[in-house]
């Protein structure tokens, strides 16, 4: 059964999702991936505030790929989490709810999911021009100096993903494999 | 001594850089639609229709098949009866791999320092490794690689008595140890012999085999197959959701190497492992 969510995600919203719920998300989401974070977080520890309240908010690892004349972004898939494994606690601590991205996470991680309420989505990766269709706006709010590495604001239409990890902890990385293992 | 003015070079670079990222190779494409049909989860058959979908509509749309346009790595084998005209050959290569990038509307993904990490804004500069031939004709091959599943690749410096099942044991070791991480279904490059560097460049000049192919030793065919078979019982599965397509095609070059050493790279790449040719 696929479930509609619109984003922005409550505390309580992000706990009722299970892992292996199949999602079609719509609404804002915001990009980061692997220099954003970093810029993001060693600007609080200078006491600068970040760009995007995350509070209730989702954000996308991912960097997009330039938009051709006339459509709103390039071909847009998930970059692979654990990069920012490092910063992940943190955002969640600040108020994150959802993170769309693909590939393990760390127990630091998953930790602070299950203590805030917290869910990780999966995205197809590699499947970057079909996602794209999902986006119907896109524009750059932080860091525009990073390129594609920069914030991006995205509003999306039924972007389909899959609760990979839910917040009890429980992990389709862990529990799916061994079932075709032979 | 024939003349080739390396603005042939840049244009062919140039033309092979969008080519790749937008066109998914067939036996690529052809291995992704004989995995849908013979995947056992429905979850994994799922995700490998929408890598079809996506493979049609990148195509469809000259968009790129990942966001994740890569590092352009760029295979020359050079004649050597070729003389470039016209200004430097390197200078052309990342000229083409520039103007790709641009007009393609390709992502730029290459910071100038891996410490200082400022983004070069137009994806240069490329890998270029030269080779030079017999004959009066260049033969360019570019795989732009993204990096998702370039960091889930190894090096091993096995020893002569760990031999072939030490071999085995340790490409499979980084295959369950890439897990979901290199977007699975996966294509490996395996090196096995040369030296430090040798097998790292022979691992990723396997990725440029196409999948299905096979080593025409019979002895490493024989390792190519089983190691194809056993990556596929792990599990591990489209996306790392679990079922029987974890790797499309697996292939291993060889090369001599020093009486104390077994050095082994497997190069993981993904279900878009990129890849274009040309003779000029």
């Amino acid at each position: 059964m696929k479930i509609d969510i619109t984003t922005p995600i409550t505390r309580e919203k992000a706990r009722s999702l299970k892992a292996g719920d199949i999602v079609s998300i719509t609404g804002v989401i915001y990009t980061a991936r692997d220099a954003a974070h970093k810029r993001m977080l060693e600007n609080l520890q200078n006491g600068i505030p970040l760009p995007v309240d995350l509070t209730d908010n989702t954000i996308y690892f991912a960097g997009p790929a330039p938009a051709k004349p006339g459509e709103p972004i390039g071909s847009v898939g998930p970059t692979t989490s654990y990069r920012m494994d490092a910063y992940s606690p943190k955002t969640i601590e600040l108020g994150l709810t959802c993170m769309i991205g693909k590939g393990a996470r760390s127990s630091a991680v998953i930790d602070a999911m299950k203590k805030y309420g917290a869910v990780y989505i999966g995205a197809v990766g590699g499947a970057g021009a079909l996602l794209s269709e999902c986006v119907k706006k896109c524009e750059v709010v932080a860091y525009e100096d990073l390129g594609s590495e920069a914030i991006h604001r995205l509003e999306v239409e039924n972007f389909p993903g899959i609760v990979i990890i839910d917040s009890e902890g429980n992990n389709l990385y862990d529990t799916e494999p061994p079932k075709y293992r032979k | 001594m024939r003349e080739i003015d390396v603005a042939l070079v840049r244009d062919a670079v140039k033309e092979m850089c969008i080519k790749a990222n937008c066109c998914l190779n067939a036996d690529v494409y052809g291995a992704i639609k004989k995995a849908q049909a013979e995947e056992c989860s429905d979850v994994g058959k799922n995700i490998l229709s929408q890598l079809i979908e996506n493979a049609d509509l990148a195509a469809a749309k000259m968009k790129p098949i990942c966001q994740d346009t890569g590092m352009a790595v760029v295979f020359m084998d050079i004649g050597q009866d070729v003389h470039f005209t016209g200004g430097s050959l390197s200078d052309a290569v990342n000229e083409g791999v520039r103007l790709g990038y641009k007009e393609g509307y390709l992502r730029k993904s290459v910071v100038s320092d891996p410490l200082l990490r400022v983004n070069t804004g137009d994806n240069t500069p490329a890998v270029i490794h030269y080779n030079i031939a017999e004959g009066d004709k260049v033969h360019i091959e570019i795989a732009p690689k993204g990096f998702g599943s370039e960091n889930m690749s190894r090096i091993y410096m096995l020893k002569p008595s760990d031999g072939v099942e030490g071999v085995k044991n340790a490409v499979l070791d980084c295959i369950e140890k890439a897990g979901p991480n290199p977007c699975p279904p996966m294509i490996v490059g395996v090196g096995i012999g040369g030296n430090f560097e040798l097998c790292a460049e022979l691992a990723k000049r396997a990725l440029l085999r196409p999948v299905g192919s096979h080593s025409d030793k019979e002895h490493i065919r024989q390792i190519e197959d089983e190691l194809l078979e056993r990556a596929n019982r792990l599990g591990i599965g489209p996306q790392g959701l679990g079922g029987n397509t974890t790797v499309l095609g697996l292939n291993i070059e060889t090369y001599a190497t020093h009486i104390a050493g077994l050095p082994l790279a497997v190069n993981i790449s993904c279900h878009v492992t990129r890849h274009s040719e040309c003779t000029v």
